[in-house]
């Protein structure tokens, strides 16, 4: 699926919960209580994306020429945004990658989520993200 | 909202009228707003004044001759004497208009600090300050090499005077702690540690900023030498605050900034300061919002501290009590002596998702560390969940946020 068939896949998920804003918070942080294990091991502080209040480590490795992600979070909300980024990004190209704009916030009404960059590392994290599609991207077009 | 006034002899639901902007819905929700103790809201007197000011009167003060600049003028300094009136100063050039707490701590540490510290020499800080009241004495303690020591507090949030006692000595020149905590809310005892400090020859500088819209303040009978407080945090404009000086120590301290209104004469050689309070006010002042904070003063005034007080205890103790009896909810903060403020932990889940889970349901409350890291280390952990309340929150507003947070604590287990 390309990442706007994912992102309105989530956005078709999220309208079942009619805009009711503590269910839309819950359903989230069910999503995070699903994503696959964070090795222990790599919560270093490289891997760290840093907000003030809620941090995300985050690391990517590229197989197939496709980004596989791997994160998590210190707290439930923005671990259960986090999941639906690695739902859209993760065994996508860096290309598909940094071509991709990410509308489904503003149709979750989790938009303030990402204009807050100074509380939580969500708006920190999309960033690093496509860095290291750059960074990949750059790699490949070397070999 | 079905509102109990019956336990007050204030009209809380009256008193509710005068705050539009409590009339509304937050993600479909009525707004609960227990961010008090960050800014609390204004009431519609207040409100008034700014559109007064703007629509009538505004004008730059004190040098002009034409009408409205007399009129604005007099309204400014209006203000100054309602402060005086307010913190019961004994001259009116001891109220110095800043832009509130911060600016005010600054300009005693640039200036007073600038001008009186000495290599080796000490400042007391308490363990429970704000960022605001510790960044500001570590710029001028480097400048000057001077030291910072810092005065303990209790697990429950209390200074410990017995140790503040260890750490005066001939060296301390300054003590600058807060009339009440913003984190814990713990009211600590200035007058005694004014008098110790007084008694080892060092000037003492309160933070009133969570203080301000509660207790009394009588900075003559404290015996303070600086009192600082926040209009935004008294249901004033946001933007302005005083800085309360002794005369004497205020006449002896060089300016802080320079520019205009602050001066007598300036030639290029030499320039001569203007007297008390103007010494310290350079540059056109933020006329709208002080001659607003006088309205917020008389607001006070009328509804009387003492009665503001009792009805925000009372919210205080029912909070704790409700918030207390919840399974995993740890109060952080349970001096005996509090403004109203309760802050809180609750086991294996973060202060960020709390905040933003009540907030989906329209209550207000904020997490973190509150400006206060250092605090917070000394109960180990990162940060709260503060809820802090004012004179038109109700006891039913609490329990929507008991009822919240047992519903997150639900969810989460």
């Amino acid at each position: 699926m390309t990442t706007s068939q994912i992102q309105d896949e989530i956005i078709s998920e999220f309208s079942l919960l009619d805009g009711d804003m503590e269910m839309t918070v819950f359903y989230v942080m069910e999503l995070g209580q699903k994503l696959p294990p964070f090795n222990e091991g790599d919560k270093t502080e490289d891997n760290v994306v840093k907000g003030c209040q809620s941090k995300v480590w985050l690391t990517a490795k590229l197989e197939d020429g496709k980004i596989l992600f791997s994160a998590d979070s210190n707290t439930a909300i923005t671990k259960g945004l986090v999941s639906l980024l690695i739902r859209i990004f993760s065994g996508q190209t860096p290309e598909e990658i940094l071509e991709t704009d990410l509308y489904f916030m503003h149709k979750i009404g989790m938009e303030r989520f990402i204009g807050t960059q100074r509380s939580n590392g969500f708006a920190a994290m999309i960033r690093q993200m496509k860095l290291y599609a750059l960074a990949f991207k750059t790699q490949l077009q070397a070999k | 909202m079905n509102v109990s006034a019956s336990t007050s002899v204030l009209n809380i639901s009256a008193i509710r009228q005068k705050f539009p902007i409590l009339n509304q819905k937050v993600n479909g929700k009525d707004l609960v707003y227990f961010d008090n103790a960050a800014t609390n809201q204004k009431p519609l007197q207040v409100i008034n004044a700014l559109t007064d000011y703007y629509q009538g009167y505004n004008a730059n003060i004190h040098r002009g001759i034409h009408t409205l600049a007399e009129k604005a003028t007099k309204a400014f300094e209006e203000t100054r004497s309602a402060m005086q009136e307010f913190i019961h100063a004994k001259h009116v050039e001891e109220v110095i208009f800043t832009r509130g707490v911060t600016e005010s701590i600054n300009l005693v540490a640039s200036s007073y600090g600038r001008a009186f510290l000495r290599e080796g020499d000490e400042i007391i800080i308490s363990a429970l300050e704000h960022h605001s009241n510790i960044v500001p004495w570590q710029l001028i303690a480097e400048e000057k090499k001077a030291i910072i020591k810092v005065i303990p507090v209790s697990d429950t949030g209390e200074i410990q005077l017995e140790d503040y006692k260890k750490l005066l000595s001939s060296r301390t020149k300054i003590v600058a702690v807060n009339h009440a905590s913003n984190s814990l809310g713990t009211i600590n005892p200035i007058k005694e540690i004014i008098n110790l400090a007084h008694a080892h020859g060092a000037v003492v500088l309160i933070d009133g900023a969570q203080a301000a819209a509660h207790l009394p303040i009588d900075v003559q009978s404290l015996d303070c030498d600086f009192y600082a407080i926040s209009s935004h945090k008294m249901y004033g404009p946001t933007g302005a605050g005083i800085l309360y000086g002794k005369k004497e120590l205020l006449e002896k301290m060089p300016p802080y900034m320079g520019g205009g209104e602050m001066i007598k004469d300036v030639t290029f050689e030499k320039t001569t300061y203007n007297d008390l309070p103007y010494k310290f006010e350079a540059g056109t002042p933020n006329i709208a919002d002080v001659v607003a904070l006088k309205e917020a003063i008389f607001f006070i005034n009328e509804l009387g501290k003492e009665n503001i007080a009792a009805h925000e205890d009372r919210l205080l103790k029912y909070a704790a009590e409700k918030l207390g009896a919840l399974s995993g909810v740890k109060l952080i903060g349970t001096a005996p002596h509090k403004v109203a403020v309760q802050s809180f932990v609750v086991k294996d889940i973060h202060p960020f998702d709390i905040g933003q889970m009540l907030d989906a349901r329209g209550i207000a409350v904020r997490t973190g560390h509150h400006c206060t890291q250092p605090l917070m280390e000394c109960f180990g952990i990162e940060g709260t969940v503060r809820a802090s309340f004012s004179i038109y929150n109700t006891k039913e507003e609490i329990d929507q946020l008991v009822e919240g947070l047992d519903r997150i604590i639900k969810f989460m287990k």
